[in-house]
This record gives C-alpha cells, structure tokens and sequence, in this order.
C-alpha cells in the first residue's frame, strides 16, 4: 500500500527550495567540468588518503579507468542537477547524488591527523559539507517533492501522489 | 443545462490542467537562471583572459633532443665513482645492481612508488661502458659492476661483459676502446680532466663547475676547441621544462625592464652541507691518496694565488699529503679541493640564469659570508651571498645562500611589469606599478600581486589563469607526472643531449663557451668572498681584475 505524504505549502516550498538548490549545486558543478576541456579528476584521486586510498589511486594510474571516472563524474553532476532541479526521475537522482557524495567523502575523511594536499576552505572534523549534503538528499529522498511540483508529476501521473494538506 | 454543465467541467478541467501544467514545469525556470548565469560567467571569464594584445605567449611546450634511431655506439669511460658518479652512470642507463634492488623493494611496499617501473622504461641511449676508473678499491669495484649491468638487474640478476677497471684517469683516456668520458671526480680534478682527456680526442661530460682555478680555465677551453670534441658541462637544469619556457617569457618582454634577480640555495642536513658518510673499506690501502691530491701544476696555481693574496688562512690546514678520510669523503668542505658554495650551488643558479637570459660573465662580483653554523674545521663558508653586476644589462643578480635553513626562497625575477617566481613550474605576478599592464589593472582585468600566469610543464596549453588547485597540484609534482605521461630525469636529457651531439656533431646547450662563463663568474664570487673585496671581469683582456 503506498503512503500519501502531505505536507502543508510552506513545508512543500520548503522542500522544493532545497531540492532546487541541491541541484544548482550539482549542475553547476558538472558544467564547469564540461567547459573545461583540461580538467581531470587525477590530482584529485591521487590527494585521496585514508583505507580507500588505494581503490583512488588504482583509478588515477589507469588512463583508461580515468577517462570513464571522468566522464561519469562531470556527466553524473550536470544530470543529477538537471534532474533535481526540473524533479524528473528525481528518486534515481537523488540516490546517485547521494552515491556520489559517499565517494567524494570516503576519499577525503577529514578524521583525526588526515592531511591533504587539496586545500580545504574550512575546519572540519568527521562531518563535511559532503557528509551534510547526503543528509539533506536523504531528507528529499523520504520527503519527495517532485510528484507535486515538478516533471516526476506527469511521469507518474498515474501513480498514487503526495499532496500537500488543504 | 447538461450543456452548461458539461462547459463548466470543461473550464474546469482546462484550468486544473493548467494549474498541473504549472506544476509539473514550476522549476524549469531555474534552468534558464541557470544558463544565463553560466554565460555571464564565461563571457567576464574570457575578457579575463583576453590578454594576448599584452600577454603574447605560444602555446608550444618547449622541446629537449631526442635519440636518434640508429645511431652509433658510443663507448663511454667513467671516471669518478662517487655519489654523483653513480647518479651519472644511472642516467646514462646503468644502475648499481643493490641500487636496482632497493627500487624494487621501495615499489613492493608502496605501490605508489614507481622509481623502478620509470627507470626501466628510461629509454636505451645506446651506449657502452669500456673503462671505469675510481681511485678507491670500493668505488672502483662497484663502477666494474655498475658498468656491466646492462639488462638493469638486481643483485642476483644476469650481466654483460664487465668493463676494463683503470686505476689512473690517464690509462682510460689512453683506451683505443673509449670514445667518449663522463667525469665525476672531484672538482681540484675537472680542469686536469678534461684537458686531457680533449688531448686524447675524448669526448666530455663534465660535472659542475668547470675548474678549480682560474689559470687553467682558460687551458681547458682552448685544449676543448682545439680538439674539437663535443664538451657538455654539467648544468641538467639546461633540461628543465620550466627554464625553457622562462626563457620565451623573457625573450617576449613579458616582465618588462628585469632589473634584479634573486636566487637562492636553501639546505638544513648534514648530507646537504656535504657531510657525507665515511664509507666502509677506506683506508691508506684502498685509497690512492697520492692521485687524490691533484695534479701538481693545478695545486701551484691554487697556492700561488692564495699566498700572493695573503690567503694561506684558507688553506689546510692539514698537509695535503696527510692522509684523512675525512678530506676524502668531504672534500667538497675544504678550499684544498673544493670550489666551495660558488662553485657547488651558485653556479647552477648563474647557468639557469645564463640560460634564461644571457647575461655572460657579470662585469663585478661582492661576497661576504662565514662558516657560521658547521663548526667542523671546514675552510669554505656555510652561508655566502654574492653580488654580481650587468650594468650593460641594468641588472643586478643576488645570490644568497645557508646551508643551515631549509626555507624556499625560489628564482625570482624583478620586472618592471612583472615579476615571475621560477621553480619546476612558473608563476607570473603582475607589478601593481606597471605600465605595460596599466589599462588591464585599470579595467580590472588583471588583478597585480596575485598569480596572473602558470605555467605548468607537460601542458601544452597556456593559460593565462590556471585554477588555484591545479597549480597546487602541479607545484607538488602530481600534475606533471600524469599530464607528461612520465616524468624525466633532467641528468638523463642532459647526457642524452650531450650523446646526440656527439653522434650528429652537434653543439650542446652547457658548451665550452657556457662553460667558461660560469667558471670564470663563479670564480670572481669565490675571490671575492676570499678577499673580502669586489672583483671585476676585464672584457677585452678577459681576465679578473680588482679594479
């Protein structure tokens, strides 16, 4: 049996707010990639510390493992973008995102002693913007907003929705 | 009424399609917010980079020489087998069999160390080694062996035919067998050397600097255009992607009037202030002390300078006749041997910027210095800064160095317009006083004082603003290392050069004529720092004046 979400308008608003920001945020991210015909996820990669570092750097030697990591990454942000912000196929998306993240984050876990070469712009310890950003896709993904404003309603037109409360 | 009815579901349905319409698309905008602000952003970023009517750079990455296929083989001799000599020999292709193994060990412990795989993919320069010659057993014995690796195998791995060990430098330049010689001996030894060995008809690679005094500077380049060899002088920073590159921007006015350079040598360890390790097996009988102490009419040359000049403090003060390990190993700590800081680290600083800019022997040079923290009975300074003067290039070049701090300073050249921080990478700082880049200061399109251009070697595109983290990679080696495909061995190029030169009868970047230049400037800041007062270069009599 599907559950009906409400939500009342400001928590909708609310809600679509972050969505929409969320995937500013990504789209903009992979555009700058795209643009950039020079750019590469190997100094990246290769600043990777901690006990995944070797899974990174494994991918950073390999030219052919890096051209398709590249690819996916800077093709991966710009469609989860594109898929928050218009809400199409928003719950695939906001899975990937948060997927994403993960690896972003196992890479650069700013524990205890951790000493990257990447310069950070803040002060972090164990929690990153990473890590809060796959907090706030997890809150979209159990909080949906896309079948009421968005492209994932007319997709689903047939499916149950969540409506807001009257 | 049904009629009604039925226009009022209509009108309805019309407007809740509507309504779901809006909602369905009601994000869609941001996409366009989107787009609009991505094209503002490119368009501010390509005036940013729209500098090529002031910025005029090629985007050609600078080229070094490249074996040519079958060539003839060359049939090298060595002599010195010390630390630099096994660095040399590595370059040229053989490698110390314990060294191979400790590559290997390093690579199985950290996959990320790739020491082993680069030099064995460092490319066969076609070469053979007939004759070795160091006149400690140890480093004699070691240099048989280094020379018959030829496969680049461990201790226990397979080998060529070993090389002829000479124990006097003579009895190798004498081989039928030896068409060219890599000298690495000590610097008292250089001039001796390669004057002999040009006599000979054998090509030279020489280590820096290029002699020891002054008198037989001038010997050794008339013995090396006499004969006509092939003479490379050991400055690899010639290869340096980075100092070629240097050379473009300087060549194109980029910085404007260059009226001060500064470069620096910074060390902090034992090993870098030349305190290297008394190897075991040396003694009275494995050493051929006599050899050591230098050919007779250079040691008349050094003394006759230092007493004539009220300098006899400098010398010794051991007898040089007294056998000392610590004399042996360390040479490089004692006048009686050495060239000391001018002739160690400042003339690689003086050929990078010879290369770069041409300057020619400085028309005057100011020392002053001690040995102010490696009280160990040593006669050559540990801290030394030395002037030199162009005033026909209106430039001033500050040397200054410690070996007792660490601290970066870089090669920095003090433009007009800009100045440009030179190291394996470039960084271009533009002049807030600048008057070529006025406008663009004006117009906010160059912000001074912040990088403003990066050079990355292995790029073949130059960029006007390469991002922040990029160059923090490329300036800590990762970048390169990928972006190049592989990482040279500068030493590697430079012999490869040198070898390439000889086969095609070619001249080399660090020639005789460059050569002489740095001898003979180092020499004006080691008799200055000496005699505690400015030395001139006369131009047209070519000699070192006082006044």
């Amino acid at each position: 049996m599907k559950v009906k979400i409400l939500y009342t308008t400001p928590q909708l608003c609310g809600l679509v707010v972050l969505r929409v920001l969320v995937g500013w945020h990504f789209l903009y991210e992979g555009i700058v990639k795209i643009l950039n015909p020079k750019w590469t996820s190997y100094a990246y990669l290769m600043d990777a510390k901690g006990i995944f570092r070797k899974g990174y750097h494994f991918i950073a030697d390999n030219p052919g493992f890096l051209k398709i990591v590249n690819i996916l990454n800077e093709w991966g942000l710009f469609l989860i973008g594109l898929s928050l912000i218009t809400g199409c196929l928003t719950r695939m998306s906001t899975i990937g995102a948060m997927a994403l993240l993960a690896v972003y984050y196992l890479s650069h876990i700013p524990f205890v002693g951790a000493d990257y070469l990447l310069p950070s712009e803040g002060a972090y310890l164990w929690v990153d913007k990473n890590l809060i950003e796959i907090a706030v896709l997890f809150v979209l993904l159990v909080f949906p907003t896309s079948r009421i404003t968005g492209i994932d309603r007319f997709i689903f037109k047939d499916q149950a929705k969540v409506k807001p409360v009257k | 009424m049904a009629k009604d009815k039925n226009k009022d579901k209509d009108k309805q349905s019309a407007s809740s399609g509507r309504r779901a319409m809006i909602k369905t698309l009601a994000t869609v905008p941001v996409l366009g917010a989107m787009a609009y602000g991505v094209y503002q952003k490119s368009k501010y970023d390509h005036i940013r980079r729209n500098v090529s009517d002031v910025f005029k750079l090629d985007n050609i990455a600078p080229t070094v020489m490249q074996t040519q296929p079958n060539g003839q083989q060359i049939r090298l001799g060595m002599i010195g087998f010390g630390i630099r000599g096994k660095q040399l020999m590595r370059a040229a292709g053989f490698a110390e069999p314990s060294h191979i193994d400790a590559l290997k060990e390093a690579c199985m412990k950290n996959s990320r160390d790739s020491r082993y795989k680069d030099y064995m993919e460092q490319e066969d320069l076609n070469v053979v080694v007939n004759g070795v010659c160091d006149i400690f057993d140890v480093y004699g014995e070691a240099a048989v062996l280094t020379g018959s690796n030829k496969y680049r195998e461990g201790v226990n791995g397979k080998f060529g035919p070993a090389p002829k060990r000479y124990r006097h430098y003579k009895e190798l330049l004498a081989a039928d067998d030896i068409d060219a010689v890599i000298i690495a001996a000590p610097d008292h030894w250089h001039g001796t050397m390669t004057i002999e060995a040009a006599k000979a008809g054998k090509h030279v690679y020489c280590e820096k600097p290029m002699s020891w005094t002054v008198p037989e500077t001038y010997l050794i380049r008339d013995a090396v255009k006499q004969s006509g060899i092939v003479f490379q002088l050991g400055h690899q920073g010639r290869q340096t992607d980075s100092y070629l590159k240097a050379k473009e921007i300087i060549d194109k006015n980029i910085l404007g009037s260059v009226n001060l350079i500064e470069v620096c040598t910074n060390r902090n360890a034992p090993n870098g202030a030349w305190v290297y390790d008394i190897i075991k097996g040396s003694s009275p009988d494995t050493i051929d002390w006599k050899q050591f102490e230098g050919n007779e009419e250079r040691i008349r040359e050094y003394a006759d300078y230092m007493k004539a000049n009220g300098l006899e403090r400098y010398m010794g003060p051991q007898e040089r006749n007294h056998f000392s390990l610590e004399r042996f190993f360390r040479w490089r700590c004692w006048w009686d041997y050495s060239t000391g800081l001018s002739g160690d680290l400042l003339t690689h600083e003086f050929d990078a910027v010879n290369q770069i800019m041409k300057v020619g022997i400085p028309h005057s040079a100011t020392s002053s210095g001690g040995v102010y923290f490696f009280k160990d009975g040593r006669t050559v300074p540990d801290v030394l800064q030395t002037t030199f003067e162009f005033p026909d290039k209106n430039l001033t070049m500050l040397y200054s160095a410690t070996l007792a701090n660490e601290r970066n300073r870089g090669k920095v050249f003090m433009g007009h317009d800009a100045s440009m921080e030179l190291s394996n990478t470039i960084t271009v700082l533009v002049d807030p006083r600048s008057t070529r880049y006025k406008e663009k200061i004006n117009q906010g399109i160059i912000r001074p004082n912040v990088p403003f251009f990066n050079y990355v070697p292995g790029q073949t595109e130059v960029d006007a603003i390469t991002s922040a983290t990029e160059l923090y990679f490329a300036q800590r080696g990762l970048v390169n290392s990928y972006i190049g495909g592989k990482k040279y061995d500068t030493t590697f190029l430079h012999i490869r050069e040198w070898l390439e030169c000889i086969r095609g009868g070619l001249t080399p970047s660090c020639n005789i004529d460059q050569g002489f230049e740095e001898a003979m400037a180092a020499h004006m800041g080691t008799r200055a720092y000496l005699e505690g007062r400015t030395m001139y270069w006369d131009k047209d009599k070519e000699e070192i004046t006082r006044s």
